[in-house]
């Protein structure tokens, strides 16, 4: 009988698992660590565990139906990936939306981009032993929550877009409240920085922790702040504009040490940007339509089409393959975290245990969007 | 009897007299230390709600919300609820777990912390043991509760507790260093060991004034070193919430876990009172030289008040730090106390010694 080795386990490796119900993996992941000592020798991600079909779901619904699944994809980007979908149908169907519907859309990607990074920073403060930070994040977060509760009904899952435009217009109160956000998060988010960027715990637990080179970056496609902050400029946003981002300035915060204060530092600096872009357009919304004119029963023509949108994670990507029905024959979406997270074991071989969750939180890895 | 709010020593005194002229002295030693033992216990148990309830409101206030404010007026009797649900819980007997062991730990870890707490001079004359070799002493029982630790990680056959076990184990060890030549500096400007000694000689102004700077840096390594001791704040690997769920402590329930949350805050607070009484003073008022109808107010208020009055001030010091910072990783834990701190100790002693031998030094 001969001795065959396993190819995970060696005598000496010792197996952990930070199982699907755990405090830092934010969501049902598994991570099933071989550890020597205290350093990781090999991170083995388990998925599936709210693998709900979604792909699959979505070839027996209409294309208006579809937009609710995606928003619960990566909740936290909800508009976003909703806008995925609703560009692609668009421009499967050649339809033009008006102006003020591309103003609105912009100004509600970022609001939601913020939204976002401040769970995220709360998340991350939180798994690095800082409680604080968790509720300074989301007493701030809930006043953009406000904002989306007035206009589009629900605070989270918003399904706020339709093919061809915006489900309801705004409401009135709209552009005073995102002003007053504006005046009211520029002066919050430095304390943000006093409290956790510029301590020096924090940044010893997290400058030279996980590196990643651009070059990998680029080959496990690794977008997304996280990629940014490995000097990979991958911003569709600036490559390829869509909605209203050709008409505003805004610069794409790029890191080139790759390890997760730097992916800290690109969230950080995003956050801002994110306000300028929206200072820039709350003031010029067009007058208008807020829905262009469609057909009661979406049917695409055939082919193929695929549309990209930078959500707040990375590159989110709907692809459809029609065949003139009014459902999708097939329909895949791109998910940034399942990209990011391929590069865990990568990334933490050779750090510690309380370094995987540091690296897990700066990827900001949502579970749902990875199962999908 | 003789009773003064503001020197226990006639009353103590009165009391040894009263019970020796009643019962033969083998019996009335029994009863002084039961009657020690009784007071003791209560005290325990009294700080240890009252601290549970602070941190909660403390860490609630900080982080924009209210705390426990339903049980009682100001949620006040919450600690009391959640020690009467602790009470009815199911003590869970794990398999293969050395049962001896596993319910010894939770004991050590107490024994250590009411051995420290003896010591410790409340007020004038108010204090159970009065060694001459007093901070000995208790640097000495103060690393007995490392074991309790140990036993506790060991016993509950379990990796997690394990691995806790382990990481709190050398942290305590390494720290203890440090608190141990911290707190000999003072020592050195003062002259005694005794803690009786330590608090009279800081009548004429507290230690961190007159002592300057090696005391001043004294001080902040012993916060951090303290805090480090009872495994709180930012050095709270062993049981970090979003590591490895709870630590050494995972598979205690019930009354044993309350034994080790109870020892971890009265810990918090024999730390604070060491800090109070050998830096900051302890009992003594706070008198500005040359201020004398300040200092004649100053006086008024009970030694016992100013005591405690300090120690809540370090206490809230350390949940300040709790609430604020991220966590250290154990490496950056043991290369903080092996190269930074230990170090830095050992060139203050011989600053302080230096002074002191020169006479340079203000307390005598």
């Amino acid at each position: 009988m001969t001795d065959t080795k396993t190819p995970y386990l060696e005598q000496q490796e010792y197996t952990i698992n930070m199982g699907p119900q755990h405090p830092s993996t934010h969501g049902v992941l598994r991570f099933v660590v071989s550890l020597k000592g205290e350093t990781v020798d090999k991170v083995e991600p388990h998925l599936g565990y709210i693998h709900r079909g979604i792909e699959k779901m979505s070839e027996k619904m209409t294309y208006p139906q579809i937009v609710h699944l995606t928003d619960r994809l990566d909740y936290l980007s909800a508009h976003i990936n909703n806008h995925a979908l609703c560009m692609t149908i668009e421009k499967a169907l050649g339809v033009e939306v008006p102006e003020r519907v591309q103003y609105i859309r912009t100004i509600m990607d970022e609001l939601n981009r913020i939204a976002s990074h401040q769970l995220w920073w709360c998340a991350f403060g939180m798994d690095m032993g800082a409680l604080t930070c968790y509720f300074y994040g989301l007493r701030d977060r809930e006043k953009i929550l406000d904002i989306f509760e007035e206009s589009c009904g629900s605070r989270l899952l918003h399904s706020y877009y339709c093919p061809g435009g915006l489900m309801k217009d705004i409401h009135p109160n709209f552009k005073q409240r995102v002003k007053d956000f504006l005046t009211y998060f520029r002066k919050k988010l430095p304390e943000y920085d006093t409290l956790l960027t510029g301590n020096i715990i924090m940044q010893e637990r997290t400058k030279k922790i996980g590196l990643m080179t651009k070059e990998d970056a680029v080959s496990f496609g690794f977008t997304g702040p996280a990629g940014r902050g490995s000097g990979f400029s991958c911003d569709v946003r600036k490559h390829h504009p869509y909605a209203a981002y050709d008409k505003v300035k805004f610069t794409e915060p790029l890191y080139t040490e790759g390890d997760t204060f730097s992916r800290y530092k690109v969230r950080m600096d995003e956050m801002w940007e994110s306000m300028n872009i929206i200072e820039q357009l709350i003031d010029n919304i067009p007058d208008g339509d807020y829905q262009a004119k469609m057909k009661a029963v979406i049917k695409l023509p055939e082919g193929e089409y695929m549309q990209r949108v930078e959500a707040a994670r990375g590159e989110f990507s709907v692809f459809i393959v029609s065949t003139g029905d009014k459902s999708p024959y097939r329909i895949k979406f791109r998910s940034p975290n399942y990209c990011n997270l391929g590069a865990v074991h990568h990334l933490s071989k050779g750090f510690k245990i309380a370094d995987l969750i540091a690296i897990g939180g700066s990827l900001d890895l949502v579970i749902p969007d990875m199962d999908r | 009897m003789s009773f003064s709010i503001y020197d226990f020593t006639a009353f103590n005194q009165a009391i040894d007299q009263w019970l020796r002229s009643v019962m033969s002295p083998g019996w009335a030693l029994i009863t002084e230390l039961t009657i020690i033992g009784l007071v003791f216990l209560l005290f325990y148990a009294l700080v240890g709600l009252v601290l549970v309830y602070a941190e909660r409101k403390v860490c609630a206030f900080m982080q924009c919300r209210v705390g426990p404010n339903r049980v009682g007026p100001y949620g006040i009797f919450q600690t009391i609820a959640d020690f009467i649900k602790l009470l009815m819980k199911e003590l869970v007997t794990i398999r293969k777990a050395d049962k001896f062991l596993f319910t010894l730990a939770p004991f050590i870890v107490i024994i250590a912390s009411f051995m420290a707490i003896a010591t410790i001079p409340f007020g004038k004359g108010l204090h159970a043991i009065d060694f001459n070799i007093g901070i000995f002493y208790l640097l000495a029982v103060s690393s007995l509760g490392v074991i309790g630790i140990l036993l506790a990680g060991w016993s509950s056959n379990n990796k997690y507790s394990l691995i806790g076990a382990m990481r709190s184990g050398a942290q305590i060890v390494s720290y203890e260093l440090s608190v141990g030549l911290s707190l000999l500096t003072p020592c050195i400007f003062i002259g005694t060991l005794q803690f009786s000694g330590i608090v009279e000689a800081q009548a004429n102004g507290w230690l961190i004034f007159t002592g300057h700077i090696p005391v001043v840096i004294a001080f902040v390594i012993y916060m951090i070193a303290a805090t480090a001791e009872t495994n709180r704040g930012p050095f709270d690997l062993a049981e970090a919430e979003s590591e490895l769920t709870a630590g050494f402590h995972t598979e205690y329930s019930g009354i044993k876990f309350a034994f080790f949350f109870l020892a971890e805050y009265m810990n918090m607070f024999i730390v604070a009172s060491i800090a109070a009484t050998v830096f900051w003073g302890g009992w003594m008022p706070f008198h500005i030289s040359g201020m004398d109808g300040f200092n004649h107010v100053m006086d008024f208020i009970p030694p016992f008040f100013w005591f405690l009055g300090k120690t809540i001030v370090i206490i809230f010091l350390m949940m300040w730090f709790k609430w604020t910072f991220p966590r250290l990783r154990i490496d950056q834990i043991l290369t903080l106390e092996w190269k930074y701190l230990l170090p830095i100790n050992l060139v203050n002693i011989l600053i302080t010694a230096f002074i002191v031998l020169m006479g340079w030094h203000f307390v005598k």
